[in-house]
């Protein structure tokens, strides 16, 4: 049993007691540890930067609307399909930037850099299947994203443009595949591209020439792999990360809807009003 | 209030006629649009503002344009672009028989390794089944199935090119008899150049074997589809 003291501590005001007026920390020893010194000046380094950084840029106000906004009751596992399929495109686009390195687009070349990535780079056998299933995840995810938002009728008002650019991201995506899949130039890569090609050509008027610009030519030749590989690296992911910006900033901007089982509360003298 | 009579210039009140953009009375009652525009001097139809924004706009629509065309022109010149129709030898007349059909792979793309080989399957022509033909030509048959381009193969039992993708068959001719093949396979020219068959340029054939332009396969050729998928730049003229 502590005994409390009878007489209440002195206030540490300056002129008060000035000896009284120093941290805790150094009551014991009277000097401040070396971690408590290193860890306070860490987090003031840390906060000064960041608010050195948010001072000029305002990004604290927009980032707190961004990251804590409010979503509806009912919210569940199936509202982060969205997020699932970004981050499945954030890793193709890791990877895929990295598998360039080792890679080389030439209907001689294509083939040999494939199987030296797989067999001969450290660890390439691993980034190569990341990106390899990695794309059939992001066309699984990218479905049951699309699934979820047509069943829990999130592409009503106001929410049609942005189905409408989810409808092109997909479009986007279904292209990546076709383009990626011809790169490791193996019989199936190549067979898959001739009817893939010969399908756009099946569009009457345009399909001909259509399956020309793919083609490069009348004929498959050395310039539709470099064509495929232009498009699939540079073209298309520019576009899927502009249009994914785009989705984004419509769904922070519009919010997320309540799933189609929750019903709205209604007060009580509404309800016997509305009978 | 109590000076109705003497209104001061400007003040717009009750009864004065509408003022101008400038706040000043106007004397007519419909003042000309041009005088409400900021910033114009009396008779402007175009303020400075208007003419330096669409100045603007149109120069970086015009330095945009200079950047974009050539591009877009780069990626679509082959779809303009005719190559010179290259002739292979496939071997000496006497190698061929009338009856049956004889594989020769050939370089339809160079420098791009195995990507640009076909195979060609080559027979007399027979003047005694097939009116239309002649003894000293030579039928050269593509192998890219008319469905969706897969490769078919000569099956000499069967007297059948058959297509391992969507089973496809042709006859002896080439022609349809089964599958989703929406025409004939396609024929490549050929001719005879010092004691050698040679094989040139592929030109597709509607189901009574007259000649087209090459088409891409899936591609019909029959009555008005030959008009819905029309003669390309990038192939040579046939009919």
């Amino acid at each position: 049993m502590a005994r409390r003291p009878k007489t209440r501590p002195k206030l540490p005001l300056p002129g008060n007691n000035r000896d009284a007026w120093k941290d805790p920390a150094q009551e014991g020893n009277g000097q401040v540890s070396m971690r408590e010194q290193v860890k306070e000046q860490t987090i003031e380094a840390g906060t000064g930067i960041v608010g050195w950084v948010d001072e000029r840029t305002g990004a604290s106000g927009f980032l707190r609307g961004f990251l804590f906004r409010k979503v509806p009751k009912g919210t569940n596992w199936f509202y982060t399909l969205g997020s699932a399929t970004m981050f499945a495109f954030l890793s193709q686009a890791v990877t895929g930037v990295f598998l360039a390195m080792y890679y080389t687009p030439s209907p001689t070349h294509a083939y040999d850099s494939v199987q030296h990535i797989t067999n001969d780079v450290f660890l390439g056998e691993l980034v190569r299947g990341m990106h390899r299933w990695g794309a059939t995840v992001m066309i699984v995810l990218i479905f049951l994203h699309m699934g979820r938002t047509f069943f829990f009728g999130a592409y009503k008002y106001p929410r049609e443009l942005n189905w409408v650019v989810g409808v092109v991201l997909l479009i986007l995506t279904m292209a990546m595949g076709l383009t990626g899949y011809l790169l490791p130039f193996d019989n199936r890569s190549f067979w898959a591209t001739v009817v893939a090609v010969n399908i756009t050509g099946t569009g009457p008027i345009l399909g001909p020439y259509l399956a020309d610009f793919l083609r490069a030519g009348s004929e498959f030749g050395g310039d539709t792999l470099t064509r495929f590989y232009a498009i699939h690296m540079l073209v298309i992911p520019g576009l899927i990360a502009a249009l994914i910006g785009v989705h984004i900033y419509l769904v922070t901007k519009l919010g997320t809807t309540a799933p189609p089982w929750l019903k709205a509360e209604l007060k009580e003298p509404l309800e016997r009003e509305r009978v | 209030m109590a000076n109705e009579g003497a209104e001061k210039p400007g003040s717009g009140g009750n009864g004065s006629p509408p003022p101008n953009g400038d706040g000043r009375p106007s004397s007519e009652p419909f003042a000309p649009q041009t005088m409400k525009m900021a910033g114009s001097y009396e008779g402007e139809t175009m303020t400075r503002r208007a003419l330096f924004s669409g100045g603007a706009m149109a120069a970086g629509g015009i330095a945009g344009a200079a950047i974009i065309l050539p591009a877009i022109g780069f990626a679509l010149g082959p779809v303009f672009e005719q190559k010179e129709a290259t002739w292979k030898d496939v071997g000496a007349p006497g190698d061929f028989r009338a009856d049956g059909y004889l594989p020769r792979t050939i370089t339809l793309t160079e420098n791009v390794g195995d990507a640009g080989l076909t195979t060609v399957y080559l027979r007399r022509g027979n003047p005694v089944a097939f009116p239309r033909e002649r003894r000293d030509e030579f039928i050269a048959i593509s192998t890219r199935c008319a469905h969706a381009g897969c490769p078919v193969r000569w099956v000499n039992a069967a007297r059948r090119f058959v297509c391992p993708c969507h089973g496809g068959v042709y006859d002896f001719e080439g022609k349809v008899v089964g599958g989703p093949p929406v025409r004939p396979l396609d024929r490549f020219v050929t001719r005879v150049r010092n004691g050698q068959v040679q094989v040139g340029p592929r030109y597709s054939v509607n189901s009574q074997l007259e000649r087209f332009s090459p088409r891409d396969p899936g591609e019909p050729l029959d009555g008005l589809w030959q008009y819905l998928y029309p003669k390309r730049v990038s192939t040579p003229d046939f009919n």
